[in-house]
């Protein structure tokens, strides 16, 4: 499904791009070239600039120099239209997709010169089926799960014989099972003569799936190499820029205190893209991480509201927090109780972006911290203590009144993290603690929450990096369609497993829901 | 060369406190161009407008008597906007502030006593409060659009006011005009400067701005606000009700607009007429930008839209222009303030075709 | 034409008409992502340019153009403060409004209290001398017609066309149409230009058809009542229609019971209900099952700005 090319010409070729950022060379005078057929790796960690640069071939961003070479000759590509015509097709991290909006529209939006729709809808069943890739094109996609959403864009990209194929960290979203399903279609894809550009930063992935990787650190190509012939860990020290940080070993031990319990939770979606968690059950022990895995939109938002206190349930009894039925507390309520949290999103959620780090302090630490007099902020005590995580977390910052949007991602968060750990949590709940951060900030955070587990915390981690989980926790279960999975020993999980559980009904089809649970591997 | 915009990654606090002097300085451009077109010497239409009246004791006088309602309704409706609680009714609660104290001195008219004129000021709090507590119960219990029923209450509010004073308000000895009788001396606000028509509120403005200010800066109520207001996933997750600031600052806010209404009515009006105010409620609402939202920065916007009030006038007697160039003025006012907030938050740059090994010696060394 | 039934409907048609102009293009601007709480002074501006080059010309059809270009220049000062400048929504909306009412009373000073012909009926041959439905449906201004064409049209252009499908993307996710190659900020621009010119039309028939003469803030906040309509409909064309006929039906009702003297409560009291129903409208329909919020569009009211 591809044009004839000579063989030659790379079918892309940049020389020398550059592009800035207000305080930041997102690009340095990258040079690249992509052969016909190649699956082509771009890794490197967040930040490094590889968004940046696939979007510039996408046409959605402008280089500041340099020049694109495709099938051997300069174009310029002023929008994605313009990629598009030329035969370059893009899968988006962060999908670009309509929710309130049909399959249909979706892929009709993202196609030059749409055919009427009802011949759009069949060529979108022809192709979704030639590949592996079953859709509906009257769903709406906000009833889609996340892997049905990567497929429309995939689908949207394939109507239009791509010569080149952008895809962005596709399988951040995927599990085990999906992803290798999406390979297969990838290798069918390049064995018809398409190129494709594959971003990622998961090294595995990139070992068993393409043909040469280059390799981006701070907006600059650092080295190129071909996988198959490195190891995971040669290639993370050319990404890193330095050996791996060795995490330290857990000191102190899991006692038998249970702090946190709950009892078959339940909580209704409460907007209309939302998840209603079912009958959620667990408990963690004094000095336990516990890990709770689970593919993006599972209900992991609902979940960390509910353990939070920012919703409350309806029953007191679902959440016990050291015994005492917290379940219609609210936020405040339960970190009077010592539960102290982290959400996932930084801006906004965790910190607001426009006030200083001193006022951030303020926003979570002055009811356990005591920095009211009353109804008067006491302001000597909030900066000190602020200072005080700076210096402790060797948070990089011009100081405490710089305002949280001033500071890098990882920086931010471990000014965060700092700010709950300094109030000494008896239980803290943390959502994708590294969840975009590069290697260096993520150890460091990683160091943090083990430290404070060895000295007593019980820790709930919610993420969907399960290799973070595997690191971090002791016990760990899956979250799918607002259910939890029962609780698995981590050092004795199957990947496997864990993967199907990942996946729900899609990957466990001869099983009916609730033998699902069943069919864990418990320790 | 080529214009380009970048987002500043932090606000340019110098910026954002001076646009609004541009703001002032691009309205007086404005206004000149605008005297030009319709055929007034436009030196003449400035110096009436925004000159004359500075230059005697009684138009420096008129000057506070209309910044006081306007500084005492911005503070509140800055503190809801700070919340992101849009209450553009403060016109209606005023009116209704204005009905609930006024008809509480029209009942008390043959009482002589220092207790009438702080009791007839508590119901006009309470009738705004209660006015602009409809939005806030709706808002916090259903989500309904906090805009769209306040200004519609504003009708409401309006025709109130007019059913009483058409109807069983009116003065029996009133020659049939629809105005209710002249309150007591016991219910009128004392004068600060004899021979003009300066009262005490405007002293009551200045301490509530001031009590504004310390709310908003030392309090963890105003902390709460200003969370609630720039990013309310924040305030839920720090434990804040957002209910609670709905109703706080609602309520808030329709009481200093009742309390304004009161004393218009307790002040130069002095009785119940049809209609009691120039647009204070929706006049507040420029002030409050304005003034950057900041009880100081009201203080100042205040006097500057109670003077476009008195230019107006004095444009019109001097002048005889029409009176509508206030409202034109104070549209223009905005606009131009809201135009230049981007100069606080973007950067303007001209590139000459910069090279890469410029960029590179900007980059960070992380 | 005698049956006061039918007369009767025939007004609740002319009251029902601005709303209808002015929230249909408020829906369209909403559905691309942009809250324009201007209406009402893009109405005024409509209704006085309308009065003035009607009255100042003889021509009609150039005061409904006039219109038409008075409510489309306040909609572009609009969407440079808001689209290119980035300004907040809600607070240029209310400066448009207090702009507009200071402007137009200011235009219209020199043309209070003269009398404007009304727009004249166009009476469709053959059929506008039926029985009942002749001149309930075919013995119209034009502008009555327009708004009921338009209805048709924006459902049409929303539902069926690929730039309607365009304009309804950008609303729904202003990031990724711009990644997918669309330009956000020009189908923003189109969308708020047509909000200005239905609100134009709306005000040009107030002045020229529904009260035939100029009075200073004649929409009564009408604008402000074709907003809440918006949200009554869920942001869906032919339920506008049906919302703009119930309030034409509500005011034409207080102000029949005003006249006859049916209730024995002031005027004002009665004056009152369009706006109580509003209020009280608005509040059913957020109350309601929470399937009516999917509908509004998910980026209404965010400021964007293209990368670059």
């Amino acid at each position: 499904m591809h044009q004839a090319t000579s063989a030659t010409a790379p079918r892309l070729e940049l020389r020398n791009v550059s592009k800035r950022f207000p305080g930041v060379l997102a690009n340095d005078s990258i040079d690249l070239s992509v052969a016909p057929g190649e699956i082509h790796a771009l890794l490197g960690e967040n930040g490094a600039g590889k968004s940046t640069l696939v979007k510039i071939i996408y046409g959605v961003l402008h280089a500041d120099e340099g020049e694109v070479l495709w099938e051997g000759a300069p174009v310029g590509i002023a929008d994605p239209h313009a990629a598009r015509n030329l035969g370059i097709g893009m899968v988006f991290q962060h999908f670009s997709l309509f929710e309130a909006m049909t399959v249909l529209e979706n892929i009709a939006l993202g196609i030059e010169k749409a055919p009427d729709m009802k011949a759009l809808a069949e060529r979108v069943v022809e192709v979704s089926h030639a590949y592996g890739l079953p859709l509906d094109p009257d769903r709406e996609v906000h009833t889609l799960s996340v892997g049905e959403r990567q497929r429309i864009e995939i689908v949207r990209c394939l109507l239009q014989n791509p010569c080149l194929l952008i895809m962005d960290e596709p399988t951040s979203v995927l599990t085990p099972q999906e992803v290798e399903r999406l390979f297969e279609t990838l290798r069918q894809l390049s064995a018809e003569g398409v190129s494709i550009l594959y971003i990622s930063h998961k090294l595995e992935e990139i070992r068993a799936l393409c043909d040469r990787a280059t390799i981006l650190r701070g907006g600059k190509v650092v080295g190129s190499c071909d996988p198959a012939r490195e190891t995971a860990k040669s290639m993370a020290s050319m990404m890193i820029g330095a050996a791996m940080r060795e995490l330290p070993t857990r000191t102190g031990r899991i006692s038998d205190k249970t702090r946190l319990e709950v009892q078959g939770l339940n909580l209704d979606a409460g907007h209309a893209l939302g998840v209603s968690l079912k009958d959620v059950t667990f408990s963690v022990r004094q000095g336990e991480i516990f890990g709770i895995a689970g593919v993006a939109g599972n209900g992991q938002g609902e979940l960390f509201q509910a353990l939070t206190g920012e919703r409350t349930v309806h029953v007191a009894q679902e959440v016990l927090i050291d015994g005492i039925a917290a379940g219609r507390m609210g936020a405040a309520g339960r970190r009077r109780l010592g539960m102290c949290s982290i959400p996932e999103e930084r801006h906004g959620h965790a910190a607001v972006p426009e006030m200083s780090l001193a006022e951030n302090f303020l926003l979570s630490g002055y009811r356990r911290m005591k920095l009211l007099a009353g109804g008067f902020v006491q302001a000597h005590a909030m900066a000190e203590l602020a200072q005080r995580v700076v210096r402790d977390f060797n948070v990089k910052a011009t100081g405490i009144a710089a305002t949280a949007s001033s500071l890098s991602g990882g920086n931010l968060q471990k000014f965060i993290v700092g700010r709950e750990i300094l109030q000494n949590p008896g239980i803290l709940i943390v959502s994708q603690p590294t969840w975009g951060l590069d290697a260096g900030a993520a150890a460091a955070i990683h160091e943090a929450l083990l430290t404070l587990a060895g000295n007593g915390t019980a820790i709930v981690v919610i993420s969907q990096d399960l290799d973070e989980l595997l690191t971090l926790s002791d016990h760990l279960a899956v979250i799918n369609l607002g259910r939890l999975s029962k609780s698995m020993v981590t050092v004795d999980a199957s990947i496997d497993e864990i993967g199907l559980l990942m996946g729900g009904l899609h990957g466990m089809t001869e099983h009916q829901p609730e033998q699902t649970e069943g069919g864990v591997h418990v320790a | 060369m080529s214009l380009r915009i970048e987002e500043r990654r932090e606000l340019n606090l110098r910026m954002f406190y001076l646009t609004p002097l541009l703001a002032v300085v691009l309205t007086v451009v404005a206004g000149f161009l605008m005297f030009l077109s319709m055929g007034y010497d436009p030196f003449l239409g400035i110096y009436h407008f925004f000159v004359s009246p500075l230059l005697t004791v009684y138009g420096l006088a008129e000057l506070g008597l209309k910044a006081a309602p306007l500084i005492m309704i911005a503070v509140g409706l800055a503190i809801g906007f700070r919340a992101n609680v849009w209450n553009i009714g403060a016109e209606g609660q005023l009116t209704i502030g204005a009905v609930a104290g006024g008809g509480l001195a029209l009942a008390l008219i043959d009482v002589e006593a220092f207790w009438v004129l702080p009791l007839i000021s508590i119901a006009g709090i309470l009738g705004g409060m209660a006015w602009a507590a409809i939005p806030a119960f709706l808002k916090a219990r259903w989500d309904v659009n906090e805009i769209l029923t306040s200004l519609m209450l504003t009708y409401v509010a309006t025709l109130t006011l007019s059913a009483l004073v058409f109807g069983p308000w009116k003065d029996p000895m009133g020659f049939n005009f629809p105005q209710s009788e002249m309150l007591s001396e016991s219910a009128t606000l004392p004068l600060v400067l004899e021979g003009t028509r300066l009262h005490a509120g405007v002293v009551v403005a200045l301490l509530i701005a001031a009590a504004g200010w310390v709310v908003m800066t030392r309090t963890i109520i105003g902390f709460q606000i200003r969370v609630v207001g720039q990013a309310p996933a924040a305030a839920a997750f720090a434990g804040f009700s957002r209910k609670r600031l709905i109703w706080l600052s609602l309520l808030t806010s329709g009481g200093l607009a009742g309390l304004a209404g009161l004393f218009e009515v307790a002040g130069p009006i002095g009785q119940l007429i049809p209609s009691i105010s120039p647009g204070y409620g929706f006049t507040a609402i420029i002030v409050a930008f304005l003034g950057r939202l900041h009880p100081i920065g009201i203080i100042g916007a205040g006097l500057i839209m109670a003077l476009s009030y008195i230019g107006g006038e004095n444009a019109q007697v001097e002048a005889g222009m029409p009176q509508a160039v206030t409202g034109v003025f104070q549209g223009m006012l905005l606009f131009f303030l809201l135009a230049s907030d981007f100069l606080a938050r973007y950067r303007l740059r001209f590139d000459s075709g910069g090279n890469a090994a410029d960029l590179r010696k900007e980059a960070p060394a992380e | 034409m005698s049956d006061p039934l039918i007369l009767g409907f025939i007004t609740v048609i002319s009251a029902a008409t601005p709303l209808l102009l002015a929230a249909l293009g408020e829906l369209v601007v909403e559905r691309s992502g942009v809250l324009n709480l201007g209406v009402e002074g893009m109405m005024l501006a409509g209704a006085v340019a309308g009065f003035a080059i009607t009255t100042t010309t003889g021509s009609a059809t150039l005061g409904i153009i006039g219109a038409m270009v008075a409510g489309m220049a306040m909609a572009f000062a609009f969407g440079v403060l808001t689209l290119t400048l980035m300004a907040n929504q809600v607070a240029t909306g209310l400066a448009l409004t207090i702009f507009g009412i200071g402007l137009s009373s200011l235009a219209g000073a020199g043309f209070v209290g003269i009398a404007v012909v009304p727009l004249p009926k166009l009476d469709i041959p053959g059929i506008s001398t039926l029985p009942v439905v002749g001149p309930l449906l075919f013995s119209h201004d034009i502008l009555i017609y327009a708004s009921i064409a338009l209805t048709v049209g924006v459902a049409w252009f929303l539902k069926r066309s690929r730039a309607g499908m365009i304009l309804r993307a950008v609303g729904e996710s202003d990031i990724s149409a711009h990644s997918i190659g669309y330009d956000v900020i020009r189908v923003r621009y189109k969308a708020v230009l047509f909000g200005g010119l239905t609100s134009g039309l709306a005000g040009a028939f107030l002045s020229l058809s529904y009260t035939p003469m100029w009075i200073e803030e004649m929409t009564a906040g009408r604008g402000w009542i074709a907003l809440a309509l918006v949200v009554f409909a869920t942001w869906r064309p032919l339920r506008v229609l049906f919302g703009a006929y119930l309030f034409g039906g509500v005011t034409i009702l207080q102000l029949s019971a005003q006249g006859a003297g049916w209730f024995d409560v002031p005027s004002q009291v009665m004056s009152m209900l369009p706006y109580i129903a509003t209020i009280l409208v608005l509040t059913i329909i957020s109350a309601g099952p929470w399937r009516a919020r999917l509908n509004a569009p998910a980026c209404l009211g965010k400021p964007f700005r293209p990368p670059t």
